[in-house]
């Protein structure tokens, strides 16, 4: 603990630990000092003067925000002085500003404006020149209002120092300085990445949020603090609501994950909660089409049908998919309802086709499947190993702490086929050959091993299977390695010594570690390098698995799985089953259901007859889209309930309208596995949450299921899951807990395994694993390597950022990025149209030549409903946990003759 | 000070002649970060041609590796880098506090007149080009006026009188 300092303000004795300024000393204390140019997530920056403060001894009054507190200061924060001067500055501020709050976009939420009231303030003390600029409305999120600024530097620095965009910065000086783009050009996808961080901390009404204006000012709306709906990174923000209508997203200064930064996709991708596209009632089949019904009638049908075929057929040809887009509460109904309701273990989540890999992999390394520090830590990093992640596109939030560790001097390695932003930036850039994680991580450690760099105690005192690593590494010299990686040596041996030597390494990976028919072995392959070097078990080591949607951990955590229920607890162990069986009432099979991708197999050849899904969309967002499309057409009876139509609805007997995270209580948790509060903003646009018509279902099937509250869902999940135990809405009402959180006063846990690993002999495994590679590799018919991904303004299958106004005009298609050289021989220019052919299907696209790619690798996304990539990707999985191949697949690009 | 936000755009790309590439690449040794070279590279640019085109900071954010914003910020804000075309004289007044005091309108109001120019403008047969800028730093001096970056101290009219007489 560090020492505390005493000093004295306003008369009153206060104590904090030195380092702190005497702005933050007051603001913890819970003493007011107004400010202008202050945001916590800001350097000090001492512009505005109005927080300055009296000390005694001191001759002139100095900036609380820039003065560290020192002990025995005696501090007045109010005196007739301070009071005088603060005055003149607003006025001075005010004889250039419009005061025009009557109709300003920001009166109720102005900095300024509530500063002039409290000091009393005069609006024409200084006459002067006054500025008369044209309001700036030339892009789709963001106005500006250069009137109304007063130079202050927030956005500017904000947007540089944090977000490293580089999009703003203040031009000319004095009367005229201003925050402006370079070459005054307008806003666009080019120089900004639209992330409002800059609307977020304006304290006046120059910087507005476009979308919003004129429709609800702070006084008229109702703010509901809630959790991003999108990836797994967890950020919360305040849902502004006007009657019955999201009207704008605010930042959460206050959350602990993204302390009021958001992404475009948090701030500006809200306007599907009310899309005209959205499925409003639920809807039958009929013909070909499907018709309009009520609730009653679709519901019993659905109870109906399911009970007839599992008469006729036994509950092992029956089964559910969850979603990680649905709240903890909904898929631990969903895994519950297929095991009482239904009679079998046939249930799955879409984590199957992303993270399926890290809760096996890690959980066979450490002991648990997930990821082991929380995000905040990445700040302190000495050494960020990324690999597989585009951390900046897929997780902006996450990369805003890699960006902060960067520019506090952190070494960067980058280990990814493409020149993604972090590794234009990084110290050594692993420009590996998709599918080499494994012969890559393993020369790693033959070097680290080598050259003595690992941590030989860790090694002996807390882990067990290393001679069998190192026998294994041996073979991994750095001729064969560079053969396999095509990564040059000397990175490779820079990239070890910068990992092992570091004070506090961090491996930070995404779905470029667990997308392969290696997954699973990927990422172990991370755990081993992680053990050999120590790197785990304290505060900003250890291994980040970034989670691709806001719920994949929680899908997992809650039972949507063929062999195990809530809480990772086996189907296969007697005492699990019972635990359960007596809770729910009924007997839990022992034997393991079908993964989701054995449920489509076993379709597809005709032998599984109902399927419940929930929130998910395999016929777009799967690969090799012909073998599903054929499955989802044999089955009997398809349920699917989603909030829009899908290319998976377009295949349902029955779509039951959903309901998106606006509209229903609830719980997600994130990928530091801390478990948050979703709230209902917006009542459900059907009628029904999803977890209702999940217990109406499940009821009508004969397994009542009586809940009033989401709530009590969560109270039943304390008392089943031993890592959810101290889990409560009560106690997450303010912030949310990391798990394992196992009783009521537990604090949750930041750091896993500081003292020993989950696994039974609380030491942690070497798995010996060897280079086996993609499952198909290019060759003379399809030279190219495809490698799929995420594009940051979109969203999965994009059937919620496609329906944001802005967004879908700013990435309206499609681009297959190819490589200069790769463009030059097929004589492909920029934005031409050519066709992407694989194995399995072709599509057409426009081009995108970039340095990103590299020679031989050409990349896509999978948004876009126009341009279905995934009928290009292979049906190769990982072999251990099925996850599909995405990031690897042999294609061919040709040119389209020019149209 | 005029708003110096728009940049003339000339068409043509921009680069450092040889002699100026040489320089640039002796200067970036000296400094920890390359961003150092922000203000140097301007310098270089404008001894090149005499003053600053979009082209030259988009050209300069590129070899140095920074954002365009962050050399346009710094071109904007030196009131010495010449964004537009100057007159073979460029004649700077300083309008801030201790110039304005001592009298600084009154040179302005004379070459306004004398000239036929408003800061900001160029004569048309390009002898002489005019500019009100913030603090030269020689407040102890005032009113300053800068000729070709030369200063000239304790202005006044007469003195204004014999110094353009000297210029060409
Ligand atoms: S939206 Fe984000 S990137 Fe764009 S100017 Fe604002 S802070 Fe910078
Ligand atoms: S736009 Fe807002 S944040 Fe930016 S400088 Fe002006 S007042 Fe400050
Ligand atoms: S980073 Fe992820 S959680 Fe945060 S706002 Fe963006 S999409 Fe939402
Ligand atoms: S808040 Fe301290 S000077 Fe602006
Ligand atoms: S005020 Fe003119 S030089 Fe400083």
């Amino acid at each position: 603990m560090d020492e505390l300092i005493m000093v004295k303000i306003n008369g009153m004795d206060v104590h904090f630990p030195k380092g702190k300024t005497i702005l933050e000393v007051c603001k913890d204390a819970g003493i007011y000092i107004p400010t202008l140019c202050y945001d916590e997530r800001l350097k000090p920056h001492g512009g505005c003067r109005l927080c300055l403060v009296e000390i005694k001894g001191k001759p002139v009054p100095l900036t609380s925000c820039t003065t560290p507190g020192e002990a025995g200061m005696e501090i007045s924060t109010e005196s007739p002085k301070l009071t005088r001067l603060r005055k003149t500055i607003l006025e001075l501020l005010l004889s250039n500003h419009p005061n025009d709050c009557m109709v300003c976009e920001a009166s109720g939420d102005c900095s300024l404006r509530e500063m002039a009231y409290l000091y009393g303030a005069s609006l024409d003390r200084f006459q002067g020149e006054k500025w008369n600029l044209p309001i700036r409305e030339d892009n789709p999120f963001i106005t500006f209002e250069p009137n109304k600024c007063i130079a202050c530097g927030r956005c500017t620095r904000i947007c540089n120092e944090v977000v490293m965009a580089g999009t703003i910065d203040l031009v000319n000086r004095g009367f005229n300085a201003i925050p402006e783009t370079a070459f005054a050009k307008p806003r666009s996808l080019k120089n900004c990445e639209f992330c409002g961080q800059c609307v977020s901390t304006c304290p006046t009404g120059a910087l507005t949020d476009k979308k919003g204006r004129g429709k609800g000012r702070a006084g008229d709306i109702k703010k509901v603090k809630t959790t991003c709906t999108y990836c797994g990174t967890g950020c919360n923000f305040f849902l502004n609501v006007r009657n019955d209508r999201v009207v704008r997203v605010t930042s959460d200064f206050e959350a602990p994950v993204n302390k009021g930064n958001l992404c475009i996709k948090g701030r500006y991708g809200y306007d599907f909660i009310h899309s005209d596209e959205r499925i409003k009632t639920p809807l039958i089949r009929e013909g070909e089409g499907f018709r309009e019904a009520s609730w009653d009638e679709a519901l019993s049908l659905v109870a109906g049908r399911f009970n007839a075929i599992i008469k006729e057929h036994g509950p092992d040809k029956v089964g559910g998919f969850s979603s990680s887009r649905c709240s903890n509460e909904e898929n631990y109904l969903l895994a519950k309802w297929v095991r009482c309701a239904v009679g079998s273990n046939n249930v799955d989540n879409c984590a199957r086709v992303c993270h399926a890999p890290t809760v096996a992999g890690l959980a066979q390394s450490f002991g648990a499947g997930a990821a082991t520090n929380s995000l905040e830590q990445m700040s302190d990093i000495d050494t960020i190993f990324i690999i597989g992640s585009n951390t900046t596109e897929a997780h902006p939030i996450v990369s805003l702490y890699l960006k902060k560790a960067i520019s506090k001097g952190a070494k960067v390695v980058v280990a990814d086929p493409r020149k993604i932003w972090l590794a234009q930036r990084a110290d050594v850039w692993l420009n590996m050959k998709p599918g080499s994680n494994i012969a890559l991580i393993n020369g790693i450690i033959h070097v680290i091993l080598k050259n003595g760099w690992e941590s030989k105690e860790f090694i002996k005192t807390r882990t067990e299977g290393f001679a069998e690593l190192k026998a294994k590494v041996e073979e991994y010299d750095l001729d064969r390695v560079e053969k396999l990686t095509g990564v040059s040596r000397d990175k490779i041996i820079e990239a070890a010594r910068l990992y092992s030597q570091a004070e506090k390494s961090m491996i930070v990976y995404g779905l470029g570690i667990t997308e392969h028919l290696t997954g699973t072995e990927n990422s172990m392959a991370t755990a081993n390098l992680a053990l050999v070097c120590g790197q785990v078990g304290r505060p900003s080591t250890g291994i980040m698995a970034l989670r691709g949607q806001n719920n994949v951990q929680g899908a997992s955590d809650l039972g949507p799985l063929p062999a195990t229920l809530p809480g990772y607890q086996s189907v296969t162990d007697p005492k699990c089953r019972e635990k359960f069986g007596k809770a729910w009432g009924v007997t839990i099979k022992d034997k393991p259901g079908l993964k989701s991708v054995e449920m489509l197999d076993e379709c597809a050849k005709g032998n599984f007859k109902a399927l419940y899904i929930l929130g998910e969309d395999p016929a777009h967002t799967d690969p090799d889209l012909h073998h599903i499309r054929k499955a989802l057409d044999k089955i009997d009876f398809l349920v699917v309930q989603d909030i829009f139509p899908t290319e998976t609805t377009k295949y349902a007997h029955v779509i039951l309208p959903g309901a998106s995270f606006a509209e229903k209580d609830g719980t997600f948790t994130n990928g530091e596995r801390r478990v948050q509060r979703i709230r209902k903003a917006v009542g459900p646009v059907a009628g029904l949450a999803d977890w209702e018509v999940l217990c109406k279902v499940s009821t009508l099937m004969g397994y009542p299921m009586p809940y009033t509250h989401p709530s009590q869902i969560m109270d039943e999940i304390a008392t089943l899951v031993p890592a959810y135990g101290g889990i409560s809405y009560k106690r997450i009402e303010k912030k949310g807990i990391q798990w394992p959180c196992p009783t009521k006063d537990h604090p949750g846990t930041t750091t896993l395994y500081t003292e020993t690993f989950a696994r039974p002999s609380g030491l942690a495994l070497f798995m010996v694993l060897d280079h086996v590679g993609s499952g198909e590799v290019p060759d003379e018919t399809y030279p190219l390597v495809l490698i799929t991904g995420r594009v940051r303004e979109h969203y999965n299958n994009g059937s919620q950022t496609r329906h944001a106004v802005g967004i879908i005009d700013l990435v309206p298609e499609e681009l297959v990025e190819i490589s200069p050289e790769d463009a030059q021989s097929l004589g492909i220019k920029n934005l031409d149209w050519v066709k992407v052919l694989s194995r399995r299907g072709e599509i057409k696209v426009r081009a995108k030549v970039t340095k990103r790619s590299q020679t031989g690798n050409v990349f896509m996304s999978f948004h876009h409903q126009s341009t279905l990539t995934n009928v290009l990707t292979s049906g190769h999985r990982c072999r251990i946990s099925g996850t599909p191949e995405y990031k690897s697949c042999a294609v061919r690009i040709e040119q389209l003759s020019q149209e | 000070m005029s708003d110096r936000s728009k940049l003339i755009v000339t068409g043509k790309p921009f680069r450092f002649d040889q002699e100026r590439d040489a320089e640039f690449e002796r200067l970036v040794k000296r400094y920890p970060t390359r961003e150092s070279m922000i203000l140097p590279a301007l310098w270089l640019t404008q001894e090149q041609e005499g003053w600053i085109s979009a082209e030259a900071i988009a050209y300069i954010a590129d070899r140095i590796g920074t954002f365009a914003s962050q050399v346009f910020e710094c071109a904007t804000f030196y009131t010495m880098y010449n964004l537009h075309p100057m007159g073979r004289n460029h004649i700077c007044i300083c309008r801030t506090l201790s110039c304005w005091l001592r009298g600084k309108q009154e040179i302005v109001d004379y070459l306004k007149n004398e000239l036929g120019l408003k800061p900001g403008e160029i004569g048309a047969d390009g002898k002489f080009s005019l500019e009100e800028v913030e603090c030269l730093g020689h407040c102890g001096t005032a009113p300053v006026v800068q000729v070709n970056g030369e200063f000239h101290e304790s202005m006044d009219v007469d003195k204004l009188k014999s110094l353009l007489a000297t210029l060409k």
